[in-house]
Parts: C-alpha cells; sequence; structure tokens
C-alpha cells in the first residue's frame, strides 16, 4: 500500500495545509485504490471522480495562497448513499431512487466540504438502511475485505467495507439499530454513533427518525474524534439537532498529543483533555445481560479480553445486569418500522423516483410503482410498521414499545448512576457468509440485541476492534457512555487503541498494491 | 311528519392562518403565483428534508384560543395523519391529535332566546395540502404545491347548535374573532375558512344522538344554510320512512341543492396517526401565554361598547361599524384626520356599504385611503363642497382613491359661495318663475324647494346649498312684504 494512504486524517490534513503534498495526489492515490479494489467489494454505489478532482483543486488552490484549507483539508471521505449530496445522485441503494439527484445538501456533508474533506463517492448500503448484512442493496451486495464470501454488515456495509479497504481515509454512516458499529465491527475498523441531536439529520433519508443518527467511520480513534467535531453542533433545519458545545473532539486529542501531561483535574472532560489515554479510575460497567448463550464463544472472549485490558490500564471493571435486553428487539422493530412505514410513503412515483409506466390510474399506479421501487426487506418492514400503527393494534404494539423505549432509558440511566461506560460485543457472532441470512428475517433481527438498545435510549456508543475469531476475521468490543459521553467513550477507546498498538487494515489493502493499482 | 324532530350540529372549522411564511419551512405564503414558485424541499416533501415549526402559528392558534376561553396546553405535539393522496407531498400530513394546542373553550352566540354558549371541544394546528388541477384536453392531472404547507387552524366544536342560524352566528362570531386577531381574513370562498358540518337529528326530548353525517364542500353562508336544512330534512325522512341513517361523509352540491354521498365508515380510512418523530413537542410556558395575552387585540364586543362610550354612536352604528374588521379599521383610522365620529360613520355605514353592493364585493375588499375619506368630510363640513358633490367625489375615492382636495380643484367642483354671484342667480330665478313665486305667496311653502332647486341647477349644482336656501329665503321675504304692502 502506497504510504500516502497509510496517513491517519490529521497528519493528512496538516501536510496538505503544509503544501508538503497536494490535496490532488490524496485523491489520486485514493481513487486508485478504490477503483482496484472496487469490482471484487462492490462499495460504492457512485464514484465521484470529476467532484473528488474539482475540490481538491478548490483546496490546492487555497493553500497555494497561504489559506489554512480546513482540519479535513484534502481527506477523502466516502459518504453513505442516504446522505443527499448536491447534484451527486443519492439512491438509499434502492430502485425507487436509482436516478435521484438532489439540488440540497446534508448538513454532515456541508460541515465535512466546510472543513475541506473531500467526497469520493456515495457508498453501498442495505436498501433505505434496512438490514444487517448490505446485501438488500438494489446494486447487488458489498463483500467483506477481510474474506470476500461474507457480508460486510450493514446497513452502512459500504462506508466501513470502504475504510477497512483503504478505498477512503474515512467516512460517514448512519446508525438506526446498529448500522455503523455491527458493520465496524464486521470490517474492523472505528465507528462511532453518537448522542441522538448530535449531528443534523436534514438532507438525511429518514429510515426511522427518532433513531436515525450520521457517525462518522474510521480507521482510528483520533481520525474519528476528529470527523465526530467537523460533523457535530446545531442546525436549525433539524429541530432534533442540539446546539451542543462540547464538540471539540479532535481538538482535544490535537491538543494533548503534542505535549501528554497528568493533570489533577477530575472531571472526565478535563482528563481526556489532559490525558486521553488514561482511563484510571474510569468506570466500567461489563453488561452481563450480553454474555448469555446467543453469544458466540471466540466473540465473548474477545471482548472479555478487551475489558481487562482496560481493568489492567487502570479502569475499575465490574459485571452489570441491564436487563430488558429481550425486550429491546421487539420494540426496537416496532417503532422503527412504524416510523418507516410513513417515512417511505413519499416514495409514490409521483414527484421523483421511480415511476412504474403505462398505469391507469392513481391507485394502480402507487401500487405497481412501490412494488417495484422497493425490495423485499424494505416492503416488509412498510407492512410490519403499517400494522402496529393501525387502529386496534396502535395500543398493544407502538404505545407499548414506546414504554418499553422509557424503561429502557431509565435501565440505562440507572446503570450510568454507577458507571461511566458500559462495555460489551457489538454483534452476536463475526460477519455470515453472503446469503445466508436474507431467508430468516427474525434471526437477522436478534443480531442486532446489542445495538438497538442504545437507539432507543438516544446515547453514544462506539465499536472497536478487539481481534481476530480463528477464521481471522474482526471481532468488534462496544462501549456506551451516557447521553453527551462522546468524550469519555472516545478517552477510553483510544487508551485501548493504544495498548493495542493501534488497529490493522484488512490484509486486502496490501493485495491491492501487489495488482499494481488496477484501473477499471 | 308525526314526530317532531331537533338537529344536533357541531362544526369543524379549517381557518387558514395569515401568516407571511408556511407552517414548517420558509416558503411564501402568498396567494397565487406560478405553480410550483413557492415551494422548497420540505412543502415538497422531499427525501432527508425535515419540518421547522414557525412560532408565529402557535401564537396565532394560542391567540383564537384564548379570545374562546380555551385552555391552552402547556405541552402540545404534533402527530402525522397518514394517507395517500398527490396533493400530500409526504403522503402524511402534519397535525395533532393526542395533544391539541387548545381544548375547553366556548363561543357565545345571540339566538332569539337570548345569548348561547356553544363549546369548542379542541382547537389544533396542522398544515394545507397542495392543489390539484385536472386538464381534461392533456387528460393530466397537475399538483401544485405551493399551498402545501399554509398553517391550519381546526375549530372543532361541540355538537351544540340545533338550527342552521346557529351554525352562521357561530361562524360569523368565529370569524369575526380570527378576523379582530389579524389570525386570518377569513374568506369563505377563497377557501381560507372552511366548515364541515356534522349533522343528527333527534325525536325532540331524547337524550341520546342520532347517526351523523358529515357533509362538506360548503362554499358560502348560503350554501352551509341549504345543505344543514336539506341534510336535516334527508334524515328525517329516512327516519320517518322506517330506514337507518348511514354514517358518512357527503359532499354538497350547491348548484343542484342536494349532497352526494362520499364514503362511507366501512371505508373509512384508517390514518395510523403516531406522533411526529421530526418535531419536539412544543412547550408552552405561562410567560409565552401572558405575552400572547398582552398582544391581544380589542375583540368585537368591547369593540362595539366602546364605540358607543367614547364616541357616543348610536347602538346601530357601533353594531355594523364592527361587523367587519375592516369596516372598523376604516372608522378608527379615518377618525385621524376627521374628528366627526358620527360623519365617519354615516359614510361608512351608507354609502361604503352600498358601493360595495353595488361592485359586488366584499366589505374587507374595499380598498381607499381613509385619509381621502376624511377630507372629503371636512370639505363638506367647511362648505367647500355640497352634499351630492360629495357623494360624487367619494364614488370615485371608492374606485379610484383619488385625494378629493385635488380632485375639487381639477374638476371644478368648489361650492359656489360668492354671495354677489349668488344672489343674482336667486333673482333671476324669482323672476324667471313667477307662478312659484305666487304660489308661495299664496302659503305653498314647497315652491321655495323648487326656486332653490332651479338656483343650484343655473349653478351647476355647486352652490352651497345652505347659502342658497337663506337667499332664496330672503328673497321671497321681500316679496312677501312688497305683497303684503300692495295688499294693504
Amino acid at each position: 500500500m502506497k504510504e500516502i494512504l497509510r496517513w491517519p486524517a490529521a497528519e493528512l490534513a496538516q501536510k496538505i495545509n503544509r503544501r508538503e503534498i497536494k490535496a490532488k495526489e490524496a485523491v489520486s492515490a485514493y481513487l486508485e485504490q478504490l477503483y482496484a479494489l472496487e469490482p471484487e467489494l462492490n462499495s460504492f454505489v457512485t464514484v465521484d471522480e470529476e467532484g473528488a478532482y474539482a475540490q481538491a483543486g478548490r483546496i490546492d488552490e487555497l493553500t497555494q495562497s497561504g489559506k489554512n484549507a480546513g482540519p479535513l483539508a484534502g481527506v477523502p471521505v466516502a459518504v453513505k448513499d442516504n446522505l443527499c449530496t448536491r447534484g451527486l445522485r443519492t439512491t438509499c441503494a434502492s430502485r425507487m431512487l436509482e436516478d435521484f439527484v438532489p439540488f440540497y445538501e446534508a448538513g454532515a456533508v456541508e460541515r465535512l466540504r466546510a472543513a475541506g474533506a473531500i467526497i469520493l463517492g456515495k457508498t453501498n448500503m442495505d436498501e433505505f438502511a434496512m438490514g444487517s448484512t448490505s446485501e438488500t442493496s438494489a446494486f447487488g451486495p458489498v463483500k467483506n475485505p477481510w474474506d470476500i464470501s461474507r457480508v460486510p454488515g450493514g446497513s452502512s456495509g459500504g462506508s466501513c467495507c470502504a475504510v477497512a479497504a483503504a478505498q477512503s481515509l474515512c467516512a460517514l454512516g448512519s446508525d438506526t439499530g446498529g448500522s455503523i458499529r455491527q458493520p465496524a465491527s464486521y470490517c474492523g475498523v472505528v465507528g462511532l454513533k453518537p448522542t441522538y441531536g448530535t449531528v443534523s439529520r436534514w438532507g438525511l433519508v429518514a429510515y426511522a427518525s427518532s433513531l436515525d443518527q450520521i457517525g462518522p467511520i474510521a480507521r482510528n480513534v483520533e481520525d474519528c474524534a476528529l470527523l465526530l467535531e467537523v460533523i457535530s453542533g446545531g442546525d436549525k433545519r433539524d429541530s432534533t439537532c442540539l446546539d451542543r458545545r462540547d464538540v471539540d473532539f479532535g481538538r482535544a486529542f490535537a491538543r494533548t498529543s503534542a505535549s501528554p501531561q497528568t493533570s489533577p483535574q477530575t472531571s472526565s472532560q478535563a482528563s481526556l483533555q489532559a490525558c486521553p489515554e488514561d482511563v484510571r479510575g474510569l468506570r466500567i460497567g461489563i453488561v452481563r445481560d450480553y454474555f448469555d448463550e446467543g453469544l458466540d464463544g471466540e466473540v465473548a472472549a474477545a471482548v472479555r479480553r478487551a475489558a481487562q485490558q482496560l481493568r489492567d490500564q487502570g479502569a475499575l471493571v465490574e459485571e452489570v445486569d441491564l436487563s430488558l435486553v429481550s425486550y429491546a428487539i421487539p420494540a426496537y422493530y416496532t417503532i422503527a418500522c412504524a416510523e418507516a412505514s410513513s417515512n417511505l410513503a413519499r416514495f409514490d412515483g409521483v414527484k421523483y423516483g421511480y415511476r412504474a409506466g403505462a398505469e391507469k390510474g392513481l391507485h394502480p399506479m402507487y401500487r405497481r410503482t412501490r412494488t417495484e421501487g422497493f425490495g423485499t426487506e424494505v416492503k416488509r418492514r412498510i407492512v410490519l410498521g403499517s400494522f402496529v400503527l393501525s387502529s386496534g393494534y396502535y395500543e398493544a404494539y407502538y404505545e407499548k414499545a414506546l414504554r418499553v423505549k422509557a424503561m429502557i432509558v431509565a435501565a440505562f440511566d440507572k446503570a450510568f448512576s454507577r458507571f461511566d461506560l458500559l462495555l460489551g460485543p457489538v454483534a452476536p457472532t463475526t460477519a455470515p457468509l453472503l446469503g445466508q441470512t436474507g431467508d430468516d428475517p427474525l434471526k437477522m433481527y436478534l443480531g442486532d440485541i446489542y445495538t438497538v438498545s442504545v437507539n432507543l435510549a438516544g446515547l453514544p456508543a462506539i465499536s472497536l476492534p478487539c481481534g481476530l475469531d480463528s477464521r481471522g476475521l474482526p471481532i468488534g468490543v462496544q462501549l456506551v457512555g451516557p447521553r453527551f459521553g462522546e468524550k469519555t467513550i472516545l478517552q477510553a477507546a483510544r487508551a485501548y487503541e493504544k495498548a493495542c498498538g493501534g488497529f490493522a487494515l484488512s490484509p486486502m489493502t496490501e493485495r491491492a498494491e501487489k495488482k499494481g493499482g488496477m484501473k477499471v | 311528519m308525526t314526530r317532531q324532530y331537533e338537529t344536533v350540529i357541531g362544526l369543524e372549522v379549517h381557518i387558514e392562518l395569515a401568516t407571511r411564511t408556511k407552517i414548517f419551512c420558509g416558503c411564501s405564503t402568498a396567494f397565487g403565483g406560478a405553480p410550483n414558485t413557492h415551494v422548497c424541499p420540505v412543502c415538497a416533501g422531499m427525501p432527508g428534508s425535515l419540518p421547522v415549526l414557525n412560532r408565529q402559528v402557535v401564537e396565532y392558534a394560542m391567540a383564537v384560543g384564548l379570545a374562546t376561553d380555551c385552555r391552552i396546553s402547556r405541552l402540545c405535539r404534533f402527530d402525522r395523519k397518514n394517507y395517500f393522496y398527490p396533493d400530500n407531498p409526504q403522503n402524511y400530513q402534519i397535525s395533532q391529535l393526542y395533544l391539541p394546542i387548545c381544548r375547553s373553550g366556548h363561543i357565545d352566540i345571540e339566538t332569539p332566546e337570548g345569548i348561547k354558549s356553544i363549546g369548542i371541544h379542541e382547537i389544533h394546528m396542522e398544515e394545507d395540502a397542495g392543489k390539484l388541477t385536472h386538464d381534461d384536453w392533456a387528460g393530466e392531472t397537475n399538483v401544485d404545491f405551493n399551498r402545501s404547507g399554509v398553517p391550519l387552524i381546526e375549530v372543532v366544536s361541540e355538537p351544540d347548535m340545533r338550527s342552521a342560524d346557529e351554525v352562521i352566528a357561530y361562524l360569523e362570531k368565529l370569524r369575526l374573532i380570527a378576523q379582530y386577531l389579524g389570525a386570518s381574513d377569513c374568506k369563505l370562498q377563497e377557501g381560507s375558512m372552511r366548515a364541515d358540518v356534522n349533522l343528527s337529528v333527534r325525536p325532540l326530548g331524547s337524550d341520546s344522538l342520532g347517526t351523523r353525517t358529515e357533509m362538506k364542500n360548503l362554499n358560502s353562508f348560503k350554501a352551509i344554510t341549504r345543505a344543514v336544512e336539506n341534510e336535516r330534512a334527508r334524515q328525517i325522512e329516512i327516519l320517518e320512512s322506517g330506514g337507518t341513517v348511514v354514517q358518512e361523509t357527503r359532499r354538497w352540491d350547491d348548484n343542484k341543492e342536494r349532497s352526494y354521498p362520499m364514503r362511507s365508515k366501512e371505508d373509512a380510512k384508517d390514518y395510523r396517526y403516531f406522533p411526529e418523530p421530526d418535531l419536539p413537542p412544543v412547550e408552552i410556558s405561562g410567560e409565552w401565554i401572558e405575552k400572547v395575552k398582552k398582544k391581544q387585540p380589542e375583540l368585537r364586543d368591547e369593540k362595539k361598547k366602546r364605540y358607543e362610550s367614547q364616541y357616543g354612536l348610536p347602538s346601530y352604528d357601533a353594531d355594523i361599524l364592527t361587523s367587519d374588521k375592516r369596516l372598523a379599521d376604516l372608522f378608527e383610522e379615518t377618525l385621524e384626520y376627521c374628528k366627526n365620529p358620527k360623519k365617519v360613520s354615516n359614510w361608512l355605514m351608507v354609502e361604503t356599504i352600498r358601493l360595495a353592493r353595488e361592485h359586488g364585493i366584499g366589505i374587507d375588499q374595499v380598498d381607499f385611503s381613509p385619509e381621502n375619506l376624511g377630507k372629503l368630510i371636512t370639505l363638506q363640513e367647511t362648505g367647500r363642497i355640497n352634499g351630492t358633490v360629495a357623494k360624487e367625489i367619494f364614488a370615485v375615492i371608492f374606485t379610484d382613491d383619488v385625494d378629493p382636495e385635488k380632485y375639487v380643484e381639477e374638476h371644478g367642483l368648489a361650492a359656489v359661495t360668492d354671495e354677489a354671484a349668488l344672489r343674482d342667480a336667486v333673482r333671476q330665478a324669482v323672476e324667471a318663475n313667477p307662478q312659484s313665486v305666487a304660489d308661495y305667496l299664496a302659503g305653498k311653502k314647497k315652491a321655495m324647494g323648487f326656486l332653490v332647486g332651479q338656483t343650484m341647477r343655473s349653478m351647476g349644482g355647486k352652490a352651497d346649498p345652505a347659502l342658497v336656501n337663506r337667499l332664496v329665503g330672503e328673497a321671497l321675504a321681500q316679496k312677501a312684504a312688497a305683497y303684503s304692502s300692495f295688499c294693504r
């Protein structure tokens, strides 16, 4: 792999800002890698070569005139294809939006561009973010770069795959029930789902509005923090977006990595700024309920080793019962599908997107458009969601799910009165083989058991690589924080990463170089 | 008819709010405009767009709620009403079901039996839909989203009305309240106020409610009256012939003066309401309610009382002037230019209403500057023009809003006040009409009016009538003196 592809985001941006290399060189190196691996991985729906070079040109012009082009100057980012990009088609990996080109831009993408980042393209995903394998895409499944006979996870499978294969330096995903964390764990990268309301949802094609949150995917914790800082912050166009003032996630690292020092300050924020690697005294609860029969033994062992590692570094690690675990999946699928059934109603063939031709009459047109435009999993969730909201069932399902949600919030509150962070697995297993999950949706839904309650409670959580199983597939460990606890999460994550000596990219990245960057 | 029946009516009234921008985006609410020119990703239901609540909508809804004695919900929330129709870009309408902004109010109406209180069940906020136009020539239906997202409130009454008269009284009162608050212009014809009528009948004295129908497409007070009477008769006829009324939604056809079923309860839609996840609940603080209360303008009943006490207007005048916000505004604004309330009232009550009727426009469309009416009254009061000329000029002010001072000058309409010239004209009239003089002297006092008229005519109508009257009187007095001395 080329040297330029190895630099972390902050370093690359610094070199570009200092005119040591050009943004165009970074773009061309990444595009070369992207194209070389794309035939095997299928991680992108659309590659925006022209747009990437144009933005790189603007960055280079800025730096040539002596200006700082931003904290992500020239940093290539892959954007999940459910985030609207002005002038660049946004498909949600659905036939329904195959030719949809938005004339407006997602808030998170605007912030990326303003920070100097370069959008390489739009990544493949489960159709409308509904799925856990990135196989429900209308544009074919994404492959896992660690083993291309396996899935990368989902729904942000394309974004996580692209980062793991160094097709992009970092990426944006969206997480409604684990859609960033689970593929990050399957692909061996760092993925963070922020506190609900941290990143604007303006321009994110909604799956389940009350649970959706955009988050960063990166190779290491520092890049993840830097990206998170850039995309976070208030947006008047999203009424659920909070005007958080504590979003200096990246800067905290930058300051301290230059001059590490110990400080007597006690608050977690202050200690993060003082020494991001320090977990001494941090109270971490291992969620005992997550280590039941459903969890693969190798995954359980790796996650316990990660906990032990943090204990060795001075964290106070204890077991905790979260309870309600078995209720999280039904509550999640009830709420998420209910909202989805309404959110996806707008795709009707009238205004934009796919329309079934040659139908006379409104209702036949609606019916055929939606029958042909949506895939099976999307239709299943629309039907499920319409059912739980229908008259006579609303109280039994939707309202009950909302009560469960409130109880889950309370259970987390209780746990966070004793602990700074909770630790557990991300997914019950490592990446399954392609084509093994779709036939049994219930089994697929149960795979989200460790991630969905975090969305129901609106909490921040990160997925970190914590080793490989006997087949050489990455395993992820999840750290969950209280509301607005991103800094504590990043602090512990950084400490763990340092102790591990960093996280490895997929072996495929090295193979690509041997191939000599074949262009497609 | 063997039995006597009682009609039970409840209304659902949609009122379009007078905000400059839409309820969930910054697009203009201006009427007209080429199709799809007042649209954005939000009101066109584009993927990834999100609603942001317009606070003015909340304030108008609160204002109407406070004026109708409602309880304002300290926490209200929006819900999605899901249904597929092409005028509805998201295929759901953002409305309020579970926690509406206002509840439990009332509007008091005047009936022949005295004051009656009509309960208001709730008031909620929601967005309007777009408009479909069918192009028969091309065989296409087109949709215009300019109206999509225009803010509405829906005022839901209790089933407290018993006749068409009560329905109209309630609607008039509600319309005036919204107009006075500046919350809406409430034009039925333009659809900025729409009423759906829920009606059932029951044997007089019965406590239980009959099966009701909901009547839609009522575009005028007259149509509402006709529809209420028609539906009452239709239901009674069904019951009298041993049938049962079907719970259904019906559409009124005012040309044919009958209604047609639209959909029955069986195929009623399941709207699958659920809380709108894109909008946080709206917290309404006591402070906010107080702020809106303080801004609350004077409503009709107070205004009417004030017109009587402050300006000494007869109750009749005050009633007419306050019957429309526009008329009351014109009255008060004209008073800034002319300090004679009764004169101003007369011009508005008589001439303005007459001309509006003549031009076939509503009072709310009357559009002349109060300053011009004020000047006109002053011109007349100071004798610079006479009443006939004033009326002529007012007709021009009404249509073209001219400055009466300039108009008088340009058209040479100033009253002739030159006493010598008038005396001359009077003398000529008296000499030319000896018979009238003779009649007058013989006791026919009416003959004096004829001579005044002749003088006015010779002056082209511009003479000051008071002066002419005096001069003709003087001339006749002279004649009388001469006559009596002759007789003696």
